[in-house]
């Protein structure tokens, strides 16, 4: 087609403008979402972004799809990492209070199935490593221990016995066979380090939802509160 | 009198642009989270030549504690870095713009031409076309590359529900390296593409954004 140089110029000159309209509106959107109200950590349309990334990690999740297990010659060394909600040694006479039901001790929890697996830990961070886990599931302790109708709520929170740290778990995960309440790792009871004298190890969560010494536990139809959720970090964090 | 010739139709031309800010919000996004555990290196023993990254390097581009921001930008963005890649194939597909793009089995040796070309060790004139044979490469692997960022990404976003993916991938680990890697890569493919882009000039480059090259009669 044969153009004229005015011609040439004049559909040039509207090109780049649209471009650059684009370019601006683009520019506002980024502008927008990084100067938008703080929501726990992050700007307010990431965190509705994450919220609704959650419903669709919950819509995908299925309780029949496992973590990977691994073999005893695949583990390697325990990484310690956090410190919160873990000061001091824990109580002696420590008892795992369940909201609205009896506190059950440690041998009660040891009376239940026992379950083990060797699961990848994998941290937020990025950094990971193999561990072989023991304990009761926390599904087998719901069931035997929490008060009736309590696992039929959505949610389950847990928490630190200082309160200084706690977790909230949609139920299909808390319920998930390979979620454990673990009280031994590598086939020894927990050190403190890790979480004596129980910790939740849950392989489809990051590691972030993995609560080293478990206080209490709790059954709400609204959602618990959570540590690293009023941190910035995606409420779910689920595998 | 100039002529003008249709070069990129329009919906190319907006995918391209589109992704271009798309994939650098991925990019330094997943900066953000690859800080939090920067273990990648060029190495061998105990001799690390280069580290991904130097300490510079964050600073310089103000990466460090920003995890949870950085997760929370990627997981976003992801969703319209995917959308945006499946609509360009899908265009090309209906289109038959694919066929410009798509490596035949002229296109290696075209490919070689093209780089004794530009590396001056031929003077052979290259053959006016579209796209030429290393064009074709590159804007073929690096939609396969896409593709690759797409699969390793979800292997390591949800490794229990996509846990056979993750496993093909060679584990969780494996997957984190493969998608760094192809990060690298659109870092390499980008320096190569920029130079190629001021080499070939204004004309070229305005097809890009208004679709027409102006062609001079007689040539």
């Amino acid at each position: 087609m044969k153009a004229t140089d005015q011609e040439i110029s004049r559909r040039t000159r509207r090109s780049f403008l649209t471009g650059g309209i684009a370019a601006a509106a683009g520019f506002g959107t980024w502008y927008w979402i990084r100067n938008s109200f703080d929501d726990n950590g992050i700007p307010r349309p990431l965190r509705r972004a994450e919220e609704a990334d959650d419903v669709f990690s919950r819509a995908l999740f299925s309780e029949t799809r496992l973590a990977k297990t691994f073999d005893a010659a695949d583990i390697g060394e325990a990484r310690v990492n956090g410190k919160i909600g873990l000061d001091g040694e824990p109580n002696s006479d420590w008892k795992l209070i369940v909201e609205g039901a009896s506190p059950v001790s440690l041998d009660q929890i040891k009376a239940l199935p026992k379950v083990e697996h060797i699961t990848q830990f994998k941290c937020i961070e990025g950094w990971n490593y193999i561990m072989k886990w023991g304990g009761a599931r926390f599904s087998d302790l719901a069931r035997a221990h929490a008060p009736s109708g309590a696992i039929e709520k959505r949610w389950a929170g847990l928490e630190t016995p200082d309160g200084e740290y706690y977790v909230g778990l949609d139920r299909a995960s808390a319920m998930h066979p390979q979620t454990l309440l673990a009280y031994e790792m590598n086939g020894l009871p927990l050190t403190n380090d890790h979480g004596a004298p129980l910790r939740l190890m849950i392989p489809v969560k990051y590691g972030i939802k993995n609560l080293k010494r478990i206080g209490k536990i709790t059954f709400s139809d609204s959602r618990p509160r959570d540590y690293w959720a009023e941190n910035g970090y995606d409420y779910d964090s689920g595998f | 009198m100039k002529q003008i010739e249709s070069k990129h139709p329009a919906a190319i031309r907006w995918f391209h642009w589109i992704n271009f800010p798309l994939l650098s919000i991925m990019i330094w996004s997943g900066l953000l989270i690859y800080w939090a555990n920067d273990v990648y290196k060029i190495g061998w023993g105990n001799t690390t030549p280069f580290h991904f990254f130097p300490q510079g390097f964050y600073d310089a581009l103000g990466i460090g504690s920003r995890l949870s921001e950085g997760m929370a930008w990627h997981f976003l963005f992801m969703w319209l870095f995917a959308l945006n890649g499946v609509c360009y194939v899908l265009y090309t597909i209906f289109s038959g713009d694919w066929r410009y793009l798509v490596p035949n089995r002229t296109t290696l040796r075209e490919a070689i031409q093209v780089v004794l070309h530009d590396l001056h060790l031929s003077k052979a004139p290259l053959p006016r076309q579209k796209f030429n044979g290393a064009q074709k490469i590159a804007y073929s692997s690096i939609i396969v590359m896409g593709f690759g960022s797409l699969v390793t990404g979800l292997a390591i976003w949800k490794p229990v529900q996509f846990g056979g993916l993750t496993a093909m991938l060679g584990g969780y680990a494996a997957a984190r390296v493969e998608h760094f890697l192809l990060t690298i890569g659109y870092v390499l493919f980008f320096v190569i593409h920029l130079s190629q882009v001021i080499l070939a000039g204004w004309n070229n480059f305005r097809a890009m954004v208004t679709g027409f090259e102006v062609v001079n009669e007689g040539d």
